[in-house]
């Protein structure tokens, strides 16, 4: 089988900025059942309402950049609104009415959405100064805009770093992880730090969406498919671990982007073409199942499980 | 006694259905060191719990400063001055001792508890500055406990069995540390369990059984009423 | 107030009677699409009080049960458009895969617990949407009509709709009780003990593991039952049958009806299905107001409808 090179670290790069997205979901999620105990379907609600804002106010600006950073804004407003009205109240209850009530959520903005845009999706033009290739290697063209995505989610996985690490606020996220009635005692208001966390997630699972809107089609619904892998990602990596987050989505972005455009020539080395078609679309959709399966069998508690808990 | 800096009257506290205070009274004068003493079980952490606001107390009165906290979420009891260093330390783990310290400290004014003083206060913490929380002894992790709470600088510190499970020269240090705070002017109340090292330190005790307060008085009062002794702290 | 004449018996009894019913009262010049209605809600009312089993009673928090409903769909529909039509090997094979299926994901699943058992449910019944759903032949995302019910020995026609309505309500009675003996049995209780406190339960020596697997298999396959019945019932199977959220649906009529109760599965499927054809009537976009519902019902009515009927009860009793 040839697989030609540029091709190869085309799809490698695809993979990274596949799995850099994935991270950016991922932990805002990881990030809110770490301090908050809090398992939030609507997370994926969060990152549908990130590309509906940035299609609408790129549209109404006519500026992308401007655009995008008042999406950033009103899906983190969103998202802390959210906080204050519903979650506040879920706070300390079983896990199981979590699922029930950002259930409840997800049907809601879903229908929200519906109402307001439309059914038909949205489309988000990029800018053409955007809309280049740039020469990365030698015989080697990526698009300018998936690198940009690489070049972002990297300086906010480094951000989150430093904040979660060097920062007074990172300390009491932390400590509050490990023991949140403590913190309170000492005389933080972890209200408020849920509040802001809770901000936070919002507003990378808002990035996360408003960087994809581009590349994809903005549609209702589009938060469900990609949530499983946020989950996929956060169990692999171990649930309160941001440090999992980033390494089990680069893996899964990896698997998942290189199955897709390779196993199907693998399988056709090795099975006719019929089995080969019929099977391949359905295996390489499998692939980061198998991935979750394996570590399930090895590790249960995810590969980097937070300490502290 | 002047104004108590805080003064516990007919707290009545409750765990789900059970009620565990039933009228708990005590008062604290500036500058004393006070403990409250029972054996297992009679609500010496409830009463500290309520005054933190961490368990509601659901009637009495607590008034600390001369203002009344009772009701108040716990954090804004610690932001007007009351230091917690709980039972079992319950020193946060993932984080190192300096970011112990840092994490919940607060600024007030003038003589303020700085990273420099605690260290001079606990030497063996500066050696460990960089070390993760789980990684202490026990005794390490009490001085971290008081660091901390020393940290938000507070003008009532409650120490919940700060000696619990502790070597015996760890805890003489403790002591020796707890005499020295009272000397600079803070106000301390103790629970413990170490009557006769207590009687040392501190001014008055009360008693506490089933949920009230059997008896309270000085440390002489305390040392020459042994019978008391026996009947309350089974000693 | 004895037990038996309590408000909660009555409005079984009441609610059992309508269903009975039912037909007699299409017949005599009722609307045929209340039929339909109903049908569709005796299978998914089937589904439900198998989610029961393991959500109500085991306390597990599967998130995937709706792929079984696609299984026996699925079953019933490949092997429809390979020409086998006989209900006699249609239904054993949706039964066995269904169990299969279970028996893996409940074997890999059941080594975690609590959130990462919620998020790896999900997770394994989207891989089995996905994999249907890139199946060409069976239709893919488009799904597969099915020309020809399943067949069995006449009389029993499926097509005949009022036959196929007290066939679902049968099996509907069927399951409930089967999931009732197994719940009062020493093996239900072993399983209601590990729900509020596994850990004792395997201290004492029960194997909790194995027990929790059964439970979960035997759910697993009564559902893949009730989508062999779906899939005959709308005469057409698509991957959308077992999409995530649909797993959604039923834990929404699990705990809207009432955990841990032999009924409660039944009011949810009625009362959820109701809803939305009340709703829908009143505005296309009735999730938005299906949505917060949902979640009041979770923060102030979390005993469900069966809970509220047992509190009238002791309202009423007490005076």
């Amino acid at each position: 089988m040839r697989i030609p090179m540029t091709l190869f670290i085309e799809q490698c790069l695809n993979g990274i900025q596949f799995g850099l997205l994935l991270f950016l979901l991922a932990a805002g999620l990881t990030l809110v059942f770490g301090i908050m105990d809090l398992v939030n379907l609507a997370h994926g609600s969060l990152y549908m309402m990130g590309a509906y804002f940035a299609a609408t106010f790129v549209a109404w600006t006519g500026n992308f950049i401007f655009g995008v950073a008042l999406a950033l804004g009103a899906t983190l407003l969103v998202g802390m609104a959210v906080e204050v009205i519903a979650m506040r109240r879920l706070y300390g209850r079983d896990h199981l009415d979590h699922v029930l009530g950002t259930f409840g959520l997800i049907l809601f903005f879903d229908e929200l959405v519906r109402l307001v845009w439309g059914p038909e999706g949205l489309t988000l033009p990029l800018p053409s100064w955007l809309n280049t290739s740039i020469q990365i290697l030698p015989g080697v063209d990526y698009s300018a805009y998936k690198l940009s995505i690489i070049v972002v989610t990297l300086a906010v996985a480094i951000f989150l770093y430093v904040l979660v690490m060097r920062t007074r606020i990172g300390m009491l996220i932390r400590a509050g992880a490990s023991n949140r009635e403590m913190v309170g005692a000492l005389g933080v208001n972890i209200k408020l730090l849920y509040t802001l966390v809770f901000g936070l997630g919002a507003a990378l699972a808002g990035l996360a969406g408003l960087m994809q809107a581009p590349i994809l089609t903005v549609q209702v619904g589009m938060g469900e498919n990609i949530l499983i892998l946020a989950f996929v990602i956060t169990v692999i990596g171990g649930i309160g671990s941001i440090r999992g987050a980033l390494v089990a989505a680069i893996f899964v972005g990896f698997i998942d982007t290189l199955g897709r455009a390779f196993f199907p020539d693998l399988l056709r080395m090795a099975f006719t073409k019929e089995v080969a078609a019929t099977a391949a679309p359905a295996l390489s959709s499998m692939l980061i199942y198998l991935l979750m399966a394996i570590v399930l069998v090895v590790k249960p508690e995810g590969l980097f499980s937070a300490s502290g808990k | 006694m002047a104004e108590p800096v805080l003064a516990l009257e007919g707290v009545e506290t409750c765990y789900a259905l059970s009620q565990v205070l039933f009228g708990v009274s005590l008062a604290i004068a500036p500058g004393e060191m006070v403990t409250l003493m029972g054996r297992n079980g009679m609500g010496k952490t409830t009463t500290v719990r309520s005054i933190l606001g961490l368990t509601a107390a659901r009637a009495g009165t607590i008034r600390f400063m001369q203002e009344e906290i009772r009701g108040l979420p716990s954090y804004k009891v610690a932001q007007r001055g009351i230091g917690l260093v709980p039972e079992g330390r319950q020193i946060f783990p993932n984080l190192t001792v300096r970011e112990n310290l840092l994490a919940t400290a607060v600024k007030r004014d003038g003589d303020d508890w700085t990273l420099a003083k605690v260290y001079a206060l606990f030497p063996r913490l500066a050696e460990r500055d960089g070390s993760m929380g789980n990684q202490l002894s026990g005794g390490e992790q009490q001085m971290l406990a008081i660091g901390r709470a020393l940290m938000t600088n507070p003008r009532l510190l409650i120490l919940d069995e700060a000696t619990e499970g502790l070597a015996p020269l760890i805890r003489a240090e403790i002591w020796r540390c707890l005499a020295s705070l009272k000397e600079s002017g803070l106000s301390i109340l103790v629970i413990d369990k170490n009557v006769g090292a207590l009687m040392k330190v501190a001014d008055r005790h009360f008693l506490i059984e089933r949920g009230r307060v059997v008896w309270k008085g000085s440390s002489r009062e305390l040392a020459a009423a042994p019978d008391v002794q026996h009947r309350y702290l089974g000693v | 107030m004895t037990g038996w004449l309590s408000v909660r018996n009555v409005a079984i009894a009441a609610l059992l009677l309508a269903l009975l019913l039912l037909p007699v009262y299409v017949e005599l010049g009722g609307s045929r699409f209340l039929l339909t209605l109903f049908t569709r809600i005796l299978i998914l009312a089937m589904a439900s009080v198998s989610l029961n089993l393991i959500l109500g009673y085991g306390g597990m928090m599967s998130f995937g049960h709706a792929a079984y409903l696609g299984i026996g769909g699925y079953a019933v529909g490949m092997l429809a458009h390979e020409a086998v039509f006989s209900g006699f090997i249609q239904w054993p094979v949706a039964l066995l895969a269904s169990a299969l299926f279970a028996l893996v994901i409940g074997a890999l699943s059941l080594r975690t617990r609590g959130v990462y058992f919620i998020m790896i449910t999900l997770a394994f019944a989207q891989m089995a949407y996905y994999i249907v759903a890139g199946l060409a032949r069976y239709g893919g995302d488009d799904g597969l009509t099915i020309y020809k019910r399943s067949q069995f020995i006449a009389p029993i026609n499926l097509s005949n709709k009022i036959q196929f309505y007290y066939i679902c309500l049968g099996l509907l009675f069927a399951s409930i009780y089967l999931v009732w003996r197994i719940v009062n049995s020493r093996f239900g209780l072993t399983i209601q003990g590990a729900r509020s406190n596994d850990t004792r339960m395997r201290a004492i020596g029960f194997p909790t593991y194995r027990y929790k697997l059964v439970c979960f298999v035997i759910a697993g396959t009564m559902c893949g039952l009730a989508g062999a019945l779906l899939s005959n019932h709308t005469d057409f199977v698509s991957p959308a049958m077992m999409y995530w959220t649909r797993s959604g649906d039923l834990i929404i009529m699990v705990v809207l009806g009432g955990m841990a109760s032999a009924f409660g599965p039944l009011f949810g499927a009625v009362a959820l299905l109701v809803l939305e054809e009340v709703l829908s009537g009143i505005t296309e976009y009735w999730q938005i107001i299906l949505g917060p519902l949902l979640l009041l019902v979770v923060l102030f009515a979390r005993g469900g409808i069966d809970g509220l009927l047992a509190k009238v009860r002791h309202r009423v009793s007490h005076g």
